[in-house]
């Protein structure tokens, strides 16, 4: 470090953070880098390969005899030793880490095993066998209310597991006296903003004390500890939960890894060893957590000047397969602030939660603002054109008042401060926008595709831990008793040499929590920011902390890095009066600077900070009366204003509310359809700012991630439930090509409410940024539906419509969509045998001809006379998976005709079908014909269905010829079999 | 190079941040996982194992290449360097290093290694890399803390001092 900083000052500075040598030199130490105990043992987990089934059977018996292998689990397994986790509304269904008898989504665990290292685990999985049978799968989210929709959770009869109903201020008389009611309807997709570092858990169990004890990279809040140690059946203090110390990133995501606390510490009691889980990246995309999925209409009665005096929310939440804590938390984390920047009276909101054949959800950047703000912001722009006001003089029109702060919003929220006005007028002219609009204008006179988009958002940070409970009816509440507030801890503490150590739980990913709190800490006390060590890792077994702990909801500057500052305070309080009795002054008139307790008035009498901090230690005695220790000090601190929702609904869900306003100019390039960001400003007030540096680098990544929502990423599902994006090169993440930088602006007007008057920043892009790119493209383009990500093949169809058929149809057969929405094959063909037909029947039945026939065929089992199990590897298009087979024989007329049906599954995809093959008498032999019906799902069915229905002709050819080949002979007698003969001797030449 | 059986292990030898390393790994075993778990250095990471992510970007032969896409036995006899060679000395930052300290081009850090091992070779094959060469390199790694802005301005003051150096009487 290059300077010793002093006294004062400190806060506000962007100094060089003091996590960075480590992590530049390869020291850091994330989950996945810590040392364990010699005998760990690794964890995999099989996962469903489809997004709805009953799971028939379970075959573990030949992993469990891999060498190496040291226990195979089922959800059984687990059933046993743990109970279902708690589920955050009332409903009569269960949530487990792992499937029981069903499966709900693509992905979802359904055996794990423990072995000697991650290869041998893998090895194992493959040699598990699962018996699936498949049901119709439900991926829209209105479409899973529909009364004869599958059911996910057959206890819960129904997929609707929640919904309430709210009603602030007189919504129907605003409606029925306004001059106009102007609606919109949003389907906001999913998406996450996947850290670079994956899950890991480390587990070990102690049967002596029937106690686990876990390391995860977990991020809180620790409210889920609570989750945990019930689904284990323990105590809390047999749960010990500690956190590496360092994060690769979390943005909300590593919420999600609780399920696999679970699992693996279940699997660590079973295996009598540590078990270690790394999650690999497929997994991640596939099964970790993702934002939700929300289904929204938002109506506003208006007056004709562009006043809005009433919002009618209808809110359709997607939360996919279980209702995971703190899930449905993303719908009523913005509870109170519904209104956005605005000051509206009254409110009426519906919310529903429903479940899909998807992915759970969890935190994720943004939690619920992405997706209000998306459809507030979409009809205000709405509002203005339809009303033909300038879209600026609506946002303004409505803004609340920046003398009315504190000001109570209609759903119950508090915005502590902020002026709004202020900050746009800055915004508008800082930012250019008069150049902005002339830029438009003269792009628009070239005939290009421009736009201009606003976004104007109220940022929440520090989450009142009681508005989940807004999901209960108050008499629900009123019997389950009152939750609120949002414990912050910080301890700081001096030892013997008299130098400080901070400790907070505050679990930081990556934003520089210790470097901040060094700041406040140091100045706090008058110190150079090395004289304070923090530590952030925790450890619930020996740390102060609480259900709020933990790095969500943008707390940290506001609260924790507040408690720390209170802790000093009390810590230089007492330090005070110790060194005022030994200066012979009164504590009124010590300060602290440069390391030195001093008289102010009379600087010279003076003593140093280490001698007076040391006291404590080495001459107790000698303290002054009533001071008491400065050894260590440990804060928990609680805001007021975060009360529990009232009995009329009303509630305060964040302490902070940060304000941002957003401009964007966007460019659309007529030929491809590509959005390009001209221009982005984003004006902040995130009240007092602790570190600028770190302020602009949580301002950029949001905008990062906000970008990747808007224009590349969504978490996509096939029709079947099938995963489509599983991988990188599918789930697209900008790279630096693809991030514009943003013009940032900063308007302060710290918070009453905190100690330091800072508000949360992090998040806050993730919730302006993809509704104001998207007002861009509407104004660009004049298209009101506008859904997100706005990739090219999106704003093609805008530009031009949807993509017509091709002039010459490839295939005379048209595509059909089966009932759970896989993609429906037929086709039929013939060869002709040298070979008597009682021959060919033979050969038909007979397990060893049939693996020398079957493409890709490693072994074929005879299970019955009419049921035969293969293992066969295929290839389509870029898609090369191992897939289990199952041929059973029907409708037998031996030796003329037989029915084959059966399934074929891998971790690629799935199909089913049936074909009848007939056997006909020819002068030369037989002939068979066969057609064929199949259904096709999974990742599989993405590669593109032309190529797709080519291949499966291709594959069931290659049977039908090999099988004519190994009877002798067979001619190439129909259409499609010509270019399979070509293949075919590609291979034998290749042979 | 010799036949190798599956079921076993066989030695690989090679040159690891100026050491020679004897290690042992099986045919299959990336180089990520030699390196991470055989060797013990950690500072590779791993973000996504299929080549997109760039964490685990290391140099071979002086060439940036995915440590995840590498097997163990690929790189006998090769010199390998990777993010802890960087820096000079133990208390010390190579300049790249500490001007990603000086310009907050890294948050959590986990994807920092792979950039730096990129930059690292851009740096000493194209001493005169400016704005769009460096964001070129950078396009091979995703980074979702820093939105990028950060990064390449530590590249380019990387480059600037790198090239203050050689020429001292510039």
């Amino acid at each position: 470090m290059k300077s010793l900083e002093t006294a004062g000052g400190l806060i506000g500075r962007t100094v060089e953070r003091v996590e960075d040598a480590g992590l530049l030199t390869g020291r850091g130490r994330y989950i996945d880098d810590l040392p364990v105990r010699r005998d760990t043992a690794h964890l995999a987990i099989l996962r469903s390969p489809h997004g709805h089934a009953e799971i028939r059977a379970i075959n573990t018996s030949a992993a469990s005899a891999l060498p190496g292998v040291s226990a195979v689990l089922t959800g059984d397994d687990v059933g046993r030793l743990t109970r279902s986790m708690t589920v955050g509304v009332k409903a009569n269904v269960e949530c487990w880490p792992i499937a029981r008898d069903r499966v709900r989504y693509v992905g979802e665990p359904v055996a794990l095993v423990v072995a000697e290292n991650r290869y041998v685990a893998e090895d194992a999985l493959d040699l598990i066998e699962v018996e699936y049978e498949t049901l119709a799968a439900i991926v829209d989210p209105e479409k899973a209310l529909a009364t004869d929709a599958p059911v996910l959770h057959p206890s819960l009869g129904t997929n609707l597991i929640n919904e309430r109903s709210f009603r602030y201020g007189d919504p129907e008389a605003a409606f029925a006296t306004a001059d106009h009611r102007i609606a919109i309807r949003i389907a906001y997709p999913r998406n996450s903003c996947t850290p670079i570092e994956t899950y890991g858990v480390i587990a070990e169990y102690d049967p002596g004390e029937d106690a686990y004890d876990v390391t995860a990279n977990f991020q809180g809040p620790f409210s889920i500890h609570a989750v945990i140690s019930r689904a284990l059946n323990v105590p809390g203090n047999r749960m010990r939960l500690r956190t590496p110390p360092d994060s690769g990133g979390s943005f909300g995501i590593k919420q999600g890894v609780f399920p696999y606390v679970i699992l693996a510490a279940v699997a660590a009691r079973v295996a009598g060893r540590p078990v270690k889980w790394i999650e690999d990246r497929l997994e991640h995309l596939t099964a970790s957590v993702s934002a939700t999925n929300r289904v929204t209409t938002l109506e506003a009665a208006v007056a004709a000047d562009g006043r809005i005096t009433a919002l009618c929310w209808d809110q359709l939440e997607d939360c996919g397969a279980h209702l995971r804590a703190p899930e449905p938390a993303t719908l009523y984390r913005m509870h109170g602030n519904m209104t956005g920047a605005y000051a509206i009276e009254n409110v009426a909101i519906r919310n529903r939660v429903v479940l899909t054949n998807k992915t759970p959800t969890g935190l994720n950047r943004g939690f619920g603002g992405p997706q209000v703000y998306f459809a507030l912001e979409r009809l205000v722009h709405k509002i203005a054109d339809e009303l033909g006001l300038d879209r600026l003089q609506v946002i303004r029109r409505n803004l609340v008042p920046a003398d009315a702060f504190p000001y109570r919003t209609a759903t119950g929220g508090l915005l502590d401060s902020g002026d709004y006005q202020t900050a746009i007028d800055r915004a508008c002219a800082e930012g250019g926008l008069d150049a902005l609009r002339l830029r438009r204008d003269q792009a628009r006179a070239e005939g290009r595709l421009y736009g201009i988009g606003y976004a104007t958002v109220v940022e929440p940070s520090v989450s009142n831990m009681g508005y989940i409970t807004t999901v209960l009816t108050p008499e629900e509440r009123a019997k389950a008793g009152p939750k609120n507030g949002a414990q912050s801890v910080a301890t700081v503490a001096i030892d013997p040499l008299g130098s400080i150590t901070v400790k907070v739980a505050s679990v930081p990913q990556g934003q520089g929590h210790r470097t901040v709190l060094a700041q406040v800490v140091a100045e706090r006390l008058g110190l150079p920011l090395e004289a304070v060590r923090v530590n952030t890792e925790l450890d619930t077994a020996r740390d102060a902390w609480s259900i709020a702990s933990g790095n969500y909801a943008s707390r940290f500057a506001a609260a924790v890095a507040g408690a720390a500052a209170l802790a000093a305070d009390r810590i230089r309080e007492r330090l005070a009066a110790i060194a005022a009795s030994q200066l012979n002054v009164t504590a009124d008139r010590i300060d602290f600077k440069a390391g030195k307790l001093f008289d102010r008035d009379n600087p010279d009498n003076a003593i140093s900070f280490g001698r007076v901090a040391a006291a404590s230690h080495w001459a107790p005695g000698t303290l002054p009366d009533g001071t008491g220790q400065t050894i260590r000090e440990t804060v928990f601190w609680t805001p007021e204003q975060l009360e529990a929702p009232t009995a009329t609904d009303g509630i305060n869900s964040s302490l902070c509310h940060g304000f941002i306003f957003d401009i964007c100019g966007a460019e659309i390039d007529r030929t491809t359809g590509q959005v390009r960001i001209d221009r982005y400003v984003t004006m902040h007030d995130c009240g007092r700012i602790l570190h600028p540096g770190m302020v602009d680098g949580q301002v950029r990544g949001g905008f990062a991630q906000a970008i990747g929502a808007a224009l590349y990423e969504e978490y996509a599902y096939g029709g079947d439930g099938s995963f489509l994006t599983g991988t990188l090169a599918d789930y697209l993440i900008p790279t630096v090509m693809e991030t514009p930088e943003p013009l940032i602006l900063h308007h302060e007007t710290p918070s009453p409410f905190t100690p330091l008057g800072a508000k949360g920043v992090g998040e806050g892009n993730c919730m302006s940024t993809p509704v104001c790119i998207a007002n861009a493209v509407a104004d660009a383009l004049g298209v009101e539906d506008i859904r997100l990500p706005l990739s090219p093949s999106q704003v093609s169809e805008w530009l031009y419509g949807e993509e017509r058929p091709p002039s010459k149809p490839q295939d005379s057969t048209p595509v059909a969509t089966g009932a759970s929405g896989e993609r429906l094959l037929t086709g039929s063909g013939s060869a002709d045998v040298v070979a008597t037909r009682e021959s060919v029947w033979t050969m038909l039945l007979d397990p060893n001809t049939l693996k020398a026939i079957i493409p890709g065929a490693h072994e074929v089992r005879k299970v019955s006379d009419t049921h035969f199990r293969a293992e066969v590897t295929l290839g389509i298009g870029p898609v090369k998976g191992r897939y289990h087979a199952d041929i059973r024989l029907s409708d037998m007329v031996a030796p003329q005709a037989v029915t084959l049906s059966g399934g074929t599954e891998g971790a690629l995809g799935s199909g089913r079908g049936t074909g009848r093959v007939t056997l006909t008498e020819t002068a030369t032999g037989t002939r068979i014909d066969y057609r064929y019906e199949a259904a096709i799902g999974g990742k599989v069915a993405s590669v593109g269905g032309r190529l797709l229905d080519g291949a499966a002709r291709v594959v069931i050819g290659q049977f039908f010829q090999a099988l004519a080949r190994h009877a002798g002979g067979g001619g190439p007698p129909s259409a499609a079999a010509g270019f399979t003969q070509r293949l075919l001797s590609l291979f034998r030449r290749r042979r | 190079m010799p036949r190798m059986n599956a079921a076993q292990r066989h030695v690989v030898d090679f040159t690891l941040n100026g050491q020679k390393i004897r290690a042992e790994a099986e045919n299959r075993m990336l180089l990520s996982d030699l390196l991470r778990h055989e060797v013990g250095l950690t500072g590779t990471h791993v973000g996504c194992e299929h080549g997109v992510c760039g964490a685990c970007t290391v140099q071979i032969d002086g060439k940036p290449a995915r440590a995840c896409l590498t097997l163990a036995q690929q790189v006998r006899g090769s010199d390998v360097r990777t993010v802890e060679a960087l820096a000079p000395g133990a208390a010390e930052l190579s300049p790249l290093q500490a001007a990603f300290r000086r310009h907050h081009g890294l948050q959590c850090g986990f994807c920092t290694p792979g950039i730096l091992m990129s930059l690292d070779a851009l740096l000493r094959e194209q001493p005169d890399a400016g704005r769009e060469e460096i964001r070129e390199h950078l396009s091979g790694h995703l980074c979702r803390c820093t939105g990028y802005a950060t990064i390449v301005e530590a590249a380019l003051a990387a480059a600037e001092e790198q090239r203050k150096e050689e020429t001292p009487n510039a």
